[in-house]
């Protein structure tokens, strides 16, 4: 007999059943207390501009309207910068610095009445000149948001002046929304003396915390978040919710009232964070034989007005310019520049696929330059003994990477396939296809080594039924059921006897953010600490009291075996209580082994690699520039899997807003600075039919962690996103059909229809 | 005049609902979750792009009782009166637990984050109960209006392919308690006009459409609301009052569909999904084209008339209809007149309606055996999309002669308009593939179309002229592939 809910079981979402009935309740769903008010923002009409007067007293006189906040309103510091760079303002006091920027809040006894208000603002702003774009920041002479990074290893000039062969090129990698279903939201509750709670829909309550204290000036023992579950997150919520959650906290402690901050879809998309756009400049040296020589790349960011974590995102986008490759000379540079736009923020892969693909282009270059199937090329330079080393100095121990390829290149009957498609595209015509088998290798650790721990709060009632609380947070992706089914072993009992509970920065302090793929890494682990302190402490009861040694007290599915007696879980633990044992412990986690010297551009700052790989076909529509996914295969690596169904649905969630944000997803900014695609109407993600007919998604069951992770699992929250890639060189290959794959077709991302099209028509006119 | 009751009167789920304080703009979605705290239904875009706040609304036609998903976000309260409205809570297994439908999103693993779940079991239990036994295609249609920013669908299909095997309709609760559904909406009807306000925002329900024609006429400035699919994001996103409001929805007179010997007339006030049997069956070069217009909850909700009367540039109706010579029929009180459907459109934002007017019949006229057909719409991404560009295509032949054609494009200027330039290039000219090029090089005589966020100008001219070789190559290759068999 074995518990149920144990690790490595397909276990469904602990909350599948409440989702699917209506019953799981999101910040908005919370019953609002009798005098809720409501708040909402006024936002910026001038990409850059000083403000010279804000006439609020038509808001003011608005049906229903409370008052308004603007930052002088603010008792604390008027600073929202996650990374403490001073440059975030809850409200600017003097100068816009994009459009959309909020500028103060109305708050109102209804919702409907708040955005009524908020639209009568008058506000008068002397316009200065504006960049969007990370290449006209350059040229204006913008600043970096935030210091660049530069890895470099080996004599890069030399190693590109030695090359038989060199390419340079340049790509254009689009941004991308967040697009969670649920938007931003904070609902806050004044408390006693200088206290306040808020229900904030954030992946960092920690950080969250923090602001808030930091805004209204009070010590963060005086602030609780508290977060049950978000309705998506991928980032957005790690740090663009602190502006949502202090200005509700501001209006609550100044009207003594709870208030609720829900911006629209629009407010939302306008005023909150996206993924990076890159420019990449990349200049590859390589032999005959498509073996990379050396790698010169610069990445240029739109960044945003601030420095948010813009920081650690261009940083990340270096430590993937490799992918899987090894480059015997590399030098990396980033470029975070300043732009009038909404400040870019975390989104799943943190800079990353934007580094992996220019990765995956240059691969390309050099397989359509000597002519060859680019897989070919992506084998030859595979990290192996003897280039192991990448441009962080970090040695490649535990990579697994030929055998996943070679498994999916045979399971997808890559080499036929795309022979078929050779001999199908040679024939003409307007549909053609493509193939493309790409690889990922996704470093997992927070590159800020401190943030790599994690805590959690496990009590065991007297009745035996256990409560866990951990500080990561459940958006979606099946965090809380890892962690329960942990902790459902390491007590050896069914999981339905293990309640998980919101997170809240009352029971577990100074989290990290549930980012970076780490949540089940970290809490799980920091979840069985505190199960092993509490077991500890029941074998030493059970010695002490029938006189066995520690190596006879067991923990049997439902019971406990002591010498030669077995006695069942409740009743073991109801003794341990009157026996007076403590039932609660808290558990701590961090990382070992991890090390990062920015400074140098040396160290180990990932625990372990994560690996994987995508096949995709398409067929494109050479008139239109319209495509279709006809088939993905994928195999990818999650270690020893906590819970397969879980692993398997990030994975192919992952896949599929990758290949969202490489086609359909463009964001639209016009000359004056104002986002034209900030709705799902206008910003178009992936739909049902988007999704390839034959999708044959594995997990690599023979794969195990080489470090002591959680049961030996492996993040997954992450990697799969890049695998989108294939889709986009799928493409790719079909558009270089026209010309006979005689060159390697420009291609930027996003490559909707319309740049796919582009590409063709630049390709039969150069012909 | 006639009677008129201050009261909108509906179902909610097990529940009768009286409302006499019911402004133009309240829309159900806020209702439910405000109102009633009925919060499983979700906000997730507040424009019916989503689907996150997808309920049934159950309305007695001529065929009986008969359930829609549709968009709470942008569905008005007002609009309801007569109706049965069923959010998530209503669902329920037959032994009280999960749904099928609910089941198998469970044990597929289609739920994540959870937020879009509810809105995507409604929308899969319409389907169930429509066709318990879905194909992918059908899936895909049904999902068109459901956004998911986890799963990336694999698990939702799987799911609705697998829905049934956990039961089927038969003993659903909206079968088994049809026959009092349904005598409890006859016990609603009155057949009276229905006039209900809050802060003086009016909100009005004609009779029938008589009593449209001549209350509009009466207050020429009310706002006429069909499906609510273009005006619910008026009040959703730019905060309008739309008081006073006519509502149409309901004018089952409104909503006919009439084959004739001259051809298809269509009620304005049909929806796409009523206009969908009839116009496919007449002109089945729209089947592809009917299902890439919005999602599935849209339309159910958008009508023929309104895509018309609205006047935008990029409504996916007007240039295919133009391309098949469809008439419009306005009528103001007991007055109407005819014309073609492409002079309706004057210019941007300006058409040929009088105060007080409306449109309430299309006529497509039967279609010409000569004549060929067809329809593209080209978009960012495939399903519920604006179009960049929409075109409608009739190419007449007779003995290898283009003898008429009709060619109007959408997204290609500030209204929907025919492509003359284009058009005079091929009337006369052989039937052939250089024929079509010289129509393509024409085009730019036609159009000067904009660059926005959906295409530039660029590609819009490009794609609009490829779609002449694409013509081209689905009839005229065709043909000639027939001839050649024919011949061997």
């Amino acid at each position: 007999m074995s518990i149920k809910g144990a690790p490595h079981q397909d276990l469904a979402h602990d909350s599948a059943a409440k989702h699917v009935t209506g019953r799981a309740d999101y910040t908005d769903d919370i019953l609002e207390p009798v005098g809720t008010l409501h708040a909402y923002l006024g936002l910026s009409e001038v990409a850059h501009g000083r403000i010279t007067g804000m006439d609020l007293s038509e808001v003011l006189a608005a049906p229903g309207v409370v008052g308004v906040l603007t930052a002088a309103d603010i008792p604390g510091a008027n600073d929202i910068s996650p990374t403490g760079t001073g440059d975030d303002p809850v409200f600017p006091a003097e100068t816009v610095e994009f459009h959309g920027q909020p500028l103060f809040a109305v708050v109102a006894k209804s919702r409907d009445a708040a955005r009524r208000a908020a639209a009568r603002a008058r506000v008068e702003i002397d316009p200065l000149p504006h960049v969007l774009d990370p290449m006209g920041a350059i040229e204006a002479g913008y600043p970096d948001v935030t210091a660049p990074l530069k890895l470099e290893r080996g004599e890069v000039t030399a190693g590109l002046a030695g090359s038989a062969h060199r390419i340079r090129g340049r790509m254009e990698i689009g941004g991308q929304d967040h697009m969670y279903l649920e938007g931003h939201i904070a609902f806050a509750m004044p408390g006693e003396d200088e206290d306040v709670v808020v229900y904030s829909s954030t992946q960092h309550p920690s950080e969250a915390q923090h602001m808030v204290a930091h805004v209204l000036g009070v010590p963060s023992h005086s602030v609780v978040i508290n977060v049950r579950r978000m309705g998506g997150g991928f980032g957005g919520k790690e740090t663009q919710m602190n502006l949502f959650a202090a200005v509700a906290a501001l209006a609550a402690k100044k009207w003594n009232r709870p208030v609720k901050l829900r911006p629209d879809r629009d407010q939302d998309m306008i005023a909150t964070g996206k993924r990076h756009d890159f420019v990449a400049d990349y200049e590859v040296g390589f032999d005959d034989e498509g073996r990379i020589e050396a790698v010169e790349g610069l990445f240029a960011a739109r960044c945003g007005f601030s420095a948010d974590l813009s920081g650690p995102v261009t940083d990340r986008a270096l430590f993937h310019a490799d992918n899987a490759y090894f480059y015997p000379h590399v030098r990396l540079r980033s470029r975070p520049m300043k732009t009038n736009t909404v400040s870019n923020t975390a989104f799943r892969g943190f800079g990353g696929p934007q580094g992996v693909i220019v990765a995956e282009r240059m691969i390309e270059e050099i397989a359509y330059a000597l002519g060859r199937d680019p897989l070919e090329i992506r084998k030859a330079n595979f990290y192996r003994p003897g280039g192991d080393v990448t441009p962080y100095h970090q040695v490649v121990e535990d990579n697994i990477l030929e055998r996943i390829v070679g498994e999916l290149e045979a399971s997808s009957e890559y080499q036929a396939r795309r022979q078929a498609i050779l001999d199908d595209n040679a024939k003409g015509g307007i549909i053609r296809r493509g193939i493309a088998l790409t690889p990922v290798k996704f470093g997992i650790s927070f590159t800020a080594t401190w943030y790599n721990q994690a805590g959690a709060l496990v009590h065991v009632y007297s009745d035996g039924s256990i409560m866990l609380n951990h500080g990561g947070t459940e958006m979606g992706q099946g965090l809380n059921i890892k962690v329960a089914q942990v902790v459902a072993e390491a007590f050896a009992v069914d999981i339905d006897r293990v309640k998980i509970t919101r997170t809240t920065t009352e029971k577990v302090p100074n989290t990290s953010a549930t980012a970076a793929s780490s949540g089940s890494d970290l809490n799980g682990m920091a979840a069985l600490d505190a199960c092993e302190q509490i077991k500890a402490r029941l074998v030493d009861f059970a010695c002490e009291k029938w006189g066995v040694e520690a190596t006879e007290v067991e923990f049997l599915p439902g019971r406990v075996k002591i010498g030669a007696e077995e006695i069942g879980f409740d009743d073991f633990i109801r003794q341990a209580y009157v026996a007076r044992v403590q039932l609660s412990a808290a558990g701590f986690y961090k990382t070992p082994k991890i090390h990062w010297n920015r400074d140098k551009g040396q160290g180990r700052p990932f625990y372990y690699f994560a690996y994987g790989a995508a096949c995709s076909e398409v067929s494109v529509d050479t008139l239109t520039g319209e495509y279709r996914l006809d088939r993905v295969d994928i195999l990818h690596d999650v270690g020893r899997s906590l819970n397969p169904a879980v692993d398997r649905g990030q994975v192919e969630g992952g896949f599929i807003q990758g290949v969202g944000w490489l086609t359909s997803e463009e964001l639209w900014w016009d000359g004056d600075g104002r986002l034209r695609t900030h709705a799902p109407s206008t910003y178009k993600i992936p739909l049902a039919s988007d999704r390839p007919r034959i999708f044959n998604v594995a997990l690599a069951e023979w794969s195990q962690n080489a470090e002591r992770t959680i049961k030996r699992s492996k993040a997954v929250g992450e990697p799969p996103f890049m695998l989108g890639i294939s889709v986009f060189e799928a493409i790719s290959m079909a558009v270089a059909s026209v010309a006979d794959y005689r060159e390697c077709p420009r291609l930027d991302a996003p490559a909707t229809p319309e740049r796919v099209l582009m590409a063709i028509e630049r390709l039969r006119t150069e012909r | 005049m006639a009677m008129v009751r201050r009261e909108i009167r509906f179902l909610l789920n097990d529940d009768e609902m009286r409302l006499t304080e019911v402004g133009a703009g309240d829309t159900l979605l806020d209702f439910l979750r405000i109102g009633q705290r009925l919060t499983g239904t979700k906000e997730g875009c507040a424009e019916g792009d989503c689907g996150a706040c997808t309920v049934l609304v159950g309305r007695l036609t001529d065929d009986g009782l008969h359930y829609e998903p549709v968009n709470a976000c942008i569905r008005f309260l007002a609009s309801l009166d007569g109706c049965h409205v069923v959010t998530v809570e209503h669902l329920r297994g037959a032994d009280g637990g999960l749904h099928p439908v609910q089941r198998a999103m469970v044990d597929h693993h289609g739920s994540q984050c959870g937020f879009c779940t509810p809105g995507i079991v409604m929308a899969l239990y319409a389907l169930w109960m429509q066709t318990p036994r879905p194909s992918e295609t059908e899936i895909e249609i049904a999902l068109q209006g459901n956004l998911c920013r986890c799963t990336g669908y694999a698990p939702i299909v799987r799911a609705a392919l697998a829905a049934a095997d956990h039961g089927g309709p038969e003993g659903d609760i909206l079968m088994t308690e049809r026959a009092s559904v349904t005598a409890g909406l006859k016990a609603l009807h009155d057949g009276t006009r229905v006039e209900v306000a809050r802060d003086g925002q009016r909100a009005i329900l004609p009779a029938d459409v008589d009593d449209f024609a001549a209350v509009y006429a009466a207050e020429p400035d009310a706002t006429v609301v069909a499906g609510a699919t273009d005006v619910g994001l008026w009040v959703t996103k730019s905060l309008r009052d739309i008081g006073p409001a006519i509502f149409i929805g309901h004018l089952d007179g409104l909503q006919r569909i009439e084959e004739t010997a001259d051809g298809l007339t269509i009620g304005a006030g049909a929806s796409y999904s009523q206009a969908e049997a009839a116009l496919i069956g007449a002109f089945p070069h729209l089947r592809e084209y009917w299902h890439r217009i919005a999602g599935w909850q849209v339309r159910n909700m958008g009508t023929i008339g309104g895509n018309i009367a609205n006047g935008s540039p990029i409504g996916d109706v007007p240039p295919v209809l133009i391309a098949l010579g469809a008439r419009v029929v306005l009528r103001h009180g007991a007055v109407r007149r005819e014309l073609p459907l492409e002079a309706f459109f004057l210019d941007y934002g300006k058409q040929d309606r009088a105060p007080g007017e409306f449109v309430e019949t299309v006529v497509v006229p039967r279609a010409n055996p000569a004549t060929l057909h067809s329809a593209w719409k080209i978009s960012k991404r495939r399903d519920e999309d604006i179009s960049s560009v929409a075109a409608g295509f009739a190419v007449t032949v007779a003995d290898g002669t283009i003898s008429d054609a009709r060619i109007a494009f959408g997204g290609m200027a500030g209204v929907p308009k025919r492509a003359e330039a284009a058009e005079t290039a091929l009337i006369g000219a052989p039937f052939d593939a250089k024929s079509f090029a010289r129509a393509a090089e024409a085009l730019p005589q036609d159009f000067k179309p904009l660059s926005d966020w959906r295409a530039s100008a660029e590609y819009r001219m490009r794609v609009a002229q490829n779609l002449f070789q694409r013509f081209w190559a689905e009839h005229g290759e065709a043909q000639q592939a027939e001839l050649r068999r024919a011949e061997a």
